[in-house]
Order: structure tokens, then sequence, then C-alpha cells
């Protein structure tokens, strides 16, 4: 089974190596993103090493009343995965409401609108793949970014629910939680080392849980025994820390 | 800050990190302060440190467009992604080092060589031009017509950063290396092989600089591309699988690196060598990667780091000049494990490393006493008429950089086109390049 692949957000480091895995495994690939002519030469790496097509889709996240009419347009993928987001600045976040408002619709809006619309495109063919790259920092909110991370949190319920809604109709949903990655979201960030992926291995992991049909991945793995402990700390506690 | 280093681990330096992924990024960086680009690296010493700015190319690592084996690519790929893609489809690097993680970027700016030297030339060979972004920000593409085209290869990252290239790859009709090893048990004897066998494409020589009775005994590996009928019938001709790597997780303590252990060593390789003496079918991998199956490898000489020395001689004095540097390293017992002799053919550019002659490339562990073998090895060398490789130096004075009349040169071209103030490594200061 080679299908298409969608890629949303298609302009991101993690996005990048996300769509050389599925390429490296044979499947065509959609890159999606707003500034389409940023994609041309990844379109090219992708067709240079794998030998695959590559088609460009102009895409805006928020502009959330034109999703419809781009599912429309779209030779329906096999598989689609939204890996769009923005950390934003979470002092800025904080200060500027506006500001905050932003980071949520490009996190949590925009990213649930365009895959609802997938879904329901994909139920009625009876078949598919939904991936939505979410993140560790939804799994509780903390001082250091707790407007990217009640986003993102919003982001995974809502994909816990679509693949609840769409289990038996043969349309399955997996749920990424990245930890630290080194991409350009994270540069000049200091990130430890043992809790920091590669972009690839994020791709090679996210091909590796469609291929299974996993529902839920962390990546690296020790993510989740972090976000285990992270979560169980008592409250009275937790608000004194500084993670 | 990062704390970073060449391949050798010696010396570290606190650098600032960027990374760029693509021409905006590297312009911006550019126009931000002075740098020097770094691939992916491999270069053992200073040559891609900058503390101010080092220029992380390995983002830009797309492959543009292949076609009947010339392939356009970003600097930031990998020589090993290069083979792994289109090693399938039967086409191999014209010229590869001792490694495949070198970045394209990397191998052109070091103008590195291989084991077919003395045939292929140097990677300058296969390359039909440069994207180079100036110091203004602008993109040059230098070609073999354009001066700059001679002083960006092998020029170390001075002229500018080299942001894509178009390559010539070799058409190959398996991924196996038909391999001839001869035991030999002198210089002279190692010497008179390489001449004779100069229409092997790949010929390359291990031998023992240690001062035990082994001293000078050498393995010569020739080799060649073996042909699609030359195989066992089972196996698939172009077949490239992904080994697993090996780690060496920690650092081995120093007291290894004496004298008996050396010997000892050295002594079993070269008759495990000599057992197996005679013709095989090699994987590409173990033929020109045998070090790369252990990943990090640099760890194996402790904390520390490790230097190396890598000198060429030209064919006259090589002989002499081999010799002295032999017999000084074996009196100084610091011990080599890697040393590695080599046969140069012609050379080319303004700057490159290679002339006509021999090579010898040794690793010592870093420190003092290894130094000032160092030292006493670049006077012999620079005695012999002989030059230095600056991707394997970390440690020279400038002066014995300075004997060669083409640093000079490569100075003062640097600084009439503006270069001096706007690209620098730790290597180029050192050097005074």
């Amino acid at each position: 089974m080679s299908g298409p692949v969608l890629i949303l957000g298609a302009t991101s480091g993690m996005a990048r190596a996300v769509a050389r895995s599925f390429a490296e495994a044979g499947h065509p690939i959609q890159l999606a993103a707003r500034d389409i002519n940023r994609l041309d030469d990844d379109a090219d790496d992708l067709r240079t090493r794998y030998g695959v097509d590559v088609t460009l889709h102009a895409f805006d996240a928020l502009a959330t009343d034109t999703h419809a009419a781009f599912v429309e347009g779209l030779d329906l993928p096999q598989i689609a995965i939204c890996a769009v987001g923005a950390m934003g600045d979470q002092d800025q976040s904080a200060a500027d409401p506006l500001g905050a408002a932003m980071v949520i619709r490009s996190n949590f809006e925009g990213p649930a609108s365009i895959l609802a619309h997938l879904a329901n495109a994909m139920e009625a063919r009876g078949s598919g793949t939904l991936v939505g790259i979410s993140s560790v920092a939804g799994d509780r909110g903390r001082a250091s970014n707790y407007v990217y991370g009640s986003a993102k949190a919003g982001f995974t319920a809502f994909l816990s629910g679509l693949r609840n809604r769409l289990a038996r109709k043969g349309v399955h949903v997996v749920t990424v939680l990245p930890g630290f990655v080194r991409t350009a979201m994270t540069d000049g960030m200091d990130l430890p080392g043992p809790l920091t992926a590669d972009p690839e291995e994020v791709g090679t992991a996210i091909l590796k849980a469609v291929e299974k049909q996993k529902n839920i991945i962390y990546t690296r793995p020790i993510w989740r025994v972090v976000m285990a402990v992270i979560r169980n700390i008592p409250e009275p506690i937790f608000k004194k820390t500084s993670l | 800050m990062t704390r970073l280093g060449g391949w050798g681990r010696f010396p570290l330096a606190e650098c600032k990190v960027v990374t760029a992924r693509s021409e905006a990024d590297v312009r911006a960086a550019i126009k931000a302060a002075p740098l020097i680009a770094r691939g992916n690296g491999r270069a053992y010493g200073d040559a891609a440190l900058n503390t101010g700015q080092t220029l992380d190319m390995t983002g830009m690592d797309r492959m543009l467009s292949f076609d009947g084996g010339v392939l356009v690519a970003e600097a930031g790929v990998l020589l090993g992604d290069i083979i792994h893609t289109f090693l399938p489809r039967g086409w191999f690097p014209w010229v590869t080092p001792g490694t495949k993680y070198v970045s394209l970027g990397g191998a052109i700016a070091a103008d590195v060589h291989g084991k077919n030297h003395h045939l292929d030339g140097s990677f300058r060979s296969c390359v039909d031009w440069i994207d180079l972004m100036g110091p203004d920000g602008s993109v040059t593409r230098v070609t073999p017509s354009d001066d700059l085209y001679d002083w960006t290869i092998g020029g170390m990252g001075l002229t500018g950063v080299i942001l894509r290239a178009q390559i010539r790859l070799r058409q190959v009709e398996t991924a196996w290396i038909s391999q001839e090893t001869r035991a030999l048990t002198s210089v002279q004897e190692t010497l008179d092989a390489f001449e004779e066998t100069q229409d092997v494409p790949y010929s390359v020589a291990w031998i023992d600089c240690s001062d035990g009775p082994h001293h000078g005994h050498s393995l010569l590996l020739l080799g060649r591309h073996a042909r699609a009928d030359e195989l066992p019938e089972h196996r698939r001709p172009l077949e490239v699988r992904r080994k697993g790597k090996l780690p060496v997780p920690f650092g081995a303590p120093p007291f290894i690196f004496r004298g008996l252990w050396l010997r000892a060593m050295n002594g079993i390789y070269w008759r495990r060598g000599a057992k197996r003496a005679g013709t095989s079918l090699v994987n590409w991998d173990s033929y020109f990667y045998p070090l790369d199956a252990l990943a990090n490898w640099n760890r194996l000489y402790g904390r520390n780091g490790f230097v190396q020395f890598q000198c060429a001689l030209p064919e006259e004095t090589a002989a002499a000049g081999l010799k002295e540097l032999m017999d000084t390293i074996a009196a100084a017992q610091t011990g080599s494990v890697l040393s590695v002799l080599k046969r140069f053919g012609p050379q080319s550019g303004h700057v490159s490393f290679p002339m006509p002659g021999y090579t010898l490339a040794l690793d010592f562990p870093a420190n003092e006493r290894s130094l000032a073998l160092m030292q006493t090895l670049d006077q012999i060398t620079l005695a012999h008429g002989g030059r230095f490789y600056l991707a394997k130096d970390a440690r020279m004075p400038e002066a014995v950089a300075k004997a060669d009349p083409r640093a000079e040169a490569f100075a003062a071209m640097r600084k009439q086109a503006g270069l001096t103030e706007k690209f620098t490594s730790l290597q180029s200061e050192r050097l005074g390049l």
C-alpha cells in the first residue's frame, strides 16, 4: 500500500523529515504550506532521492473558511499528516492576549479544522489515516509555555475524540507527542541531549506508527515516562515548581 | 554556546552555532557576523570552528537533481546519503575519502582525496561548478575556468560559503570491490609495489611505524570495482544495506597507547593480513569505510582527543623522507595505531593538498609528547620539500604552514577580495591565512 501522503505545514523541519520517511517508503507526496515557493527545493529533494511524485498545494491553516475547498480540490490522500504549529513566545503570549489567540489558532483551531474536513472525506470513502503532531507540552500546563501547551492539549483531545469517532469507520487516527526536537523552532534553546530527538527520528517513528496503526506515540519514548511523572505531581507541589 | 571540536576532539572551543536551512539563512548569518561554515565536523582539528559564529550547514541537505550520473545537491548532503541513494542505481562517488560521513561542502572545501588519487585526482576532478556565497551575500556560480574555483577547492571554506554544487558520479556494475592484499616487509618494498601497481584504480597501504620487530611491515590493499559476472550468483550486484554502527561508548584509558600494546596490535594486524593475502571480494562499505563501522571511533583516544599528522612528500625525496619520519616516530614510542601510506598523482588547484609523490597519515593521542614529536615531523617534512593537509591539522605553527609559498598567496588573495574579515576559523587565525 503506497497511496499518497499529504503533509500540512510542510516547511517545518519536522515535516521535511516526515516527508522523507514516507517518500523513502515509496509514497507519492503532497506538500502543503502557505508559501509553496519555499517548497520547490524540498520537492526536488524528494523526487531526486526517492523517485516519487511530489505535488505542491497552497494551504493556509488559519484561513479555516478555505479548508473545505482545499480538501475538495485534493486527490484525497491515503494518509494526511498535520505538522502545522507555532510555538510563539510565552512572555509575549502572556502579555498580549491577541498574540496568545494567534498561538491558539495556529496550534488548535487551524489543525482541528483541516483534519475535520479530511476526516469527513475519509469517513465517506471508508479508509485513511490521519496523523496529528501535537506536543508533550499539552500533557500539563506549565508557566513556561502554557498558551502553546493549552492549544496542544485541545488538539490532543480533539485527536482522541476523532479516533474514537472513526474507529469503526475504517479511518485511523495517530496522535504524535514529540518532546524536544532539533528544528528551527528550537534553535538557540539549550536542550537536554537524551530527551532531544533529531527530526529524522520523528519521521521514522511516525512512519512506523502509521504502518503499525499505533494510537499515541511519544518521541522519544522516554517522554512517556517523563510526562507520566509530570502529570502525577500533586498540584500543591506542581504550582511551585519551575519546569 | 556549544562546546565544539573537530573529529579529533582537539582542540575544543565554546562556539556560537547557527544552523542554516536555506540560502536566506546563510545570507543573514554572513550579514550578522564573521563566520566559518561547518559540514559534518569530520575535519580533525579546528578548521570548522569559529567561536563567534560557526554556521552549521547540515540543515541544507537537499538533493536537487540527478541526471545520467550528474548530481546537483546542497552542501550539507553527506557522501553516505549520495551512496545510499545512487549506488543501488549503479553510481558511486568519483572520489571518496576514508569516511562516508563527510558533507559535500566539506569534501570540496578540503579537496579530499581517496585511494584513487594517483589515477583520478582529488575531489576537484568531479566538481563541475560550485554556488558560493560571498561576503556581500551575493551568490556566484564558480566553474573550473574561474580563478575563484581554484581557491575554493581546498580553500577550507575561507573564500565564502559553499551552498550547492554539481558533481559527477562514476558508473559501477556492482557494490563490490575486488581486493588484492599484499603483505610487504619494508618501506622500499612498499614503494616499489605502489609504483608497479599504478594502473590499479584503488591503492593504499597500512604501515607499521612502531619500534618493534614489525617496523616497516605493510599491507598493501589494491582494489577495483568488481564486475557483475565476478559475483557469486546469489548476490544481488547493487544491493546496499544500511549497516548498524557499533558504538564506542566511552573514552579508552590513555595507557593503551604505550608502545608494547601498539607493537602487539600492529603485529597481529600484519600477520592476520599476511595470512589472508590474495584476492577477495569486499563490500563497498567495508572496503572504503572500515572505520565508519565504529560510531564515534574518535572516542577511542579518550577524553583528551587525538591529533592527526598527514604530510605529502614529493616523489624524489619520498623514500628518504618516509624513512626518517618513521624512524623518528618509532624512536619516540608515542605510538600510532593508524599509519596510512598512499601514492599521490598530479597536483591541481591553488591550495589543494596533494602533490605527486606519497602521503603518510598517522594518529596520535593529544598530549604534550606527541605534540612535541609532531614539531619534529614538521621539520623533517619541510626538509624534504613536503607539505601538510589542512583538514587534518589542529596544531601547526604559522611558520610551518607559511613554508608553503601558496599559503602566503592565499592570505594575500583573501585580503584583496575582502574575505579575511568575513570568513575565519580558529585554523585560519592560527595559520595567518
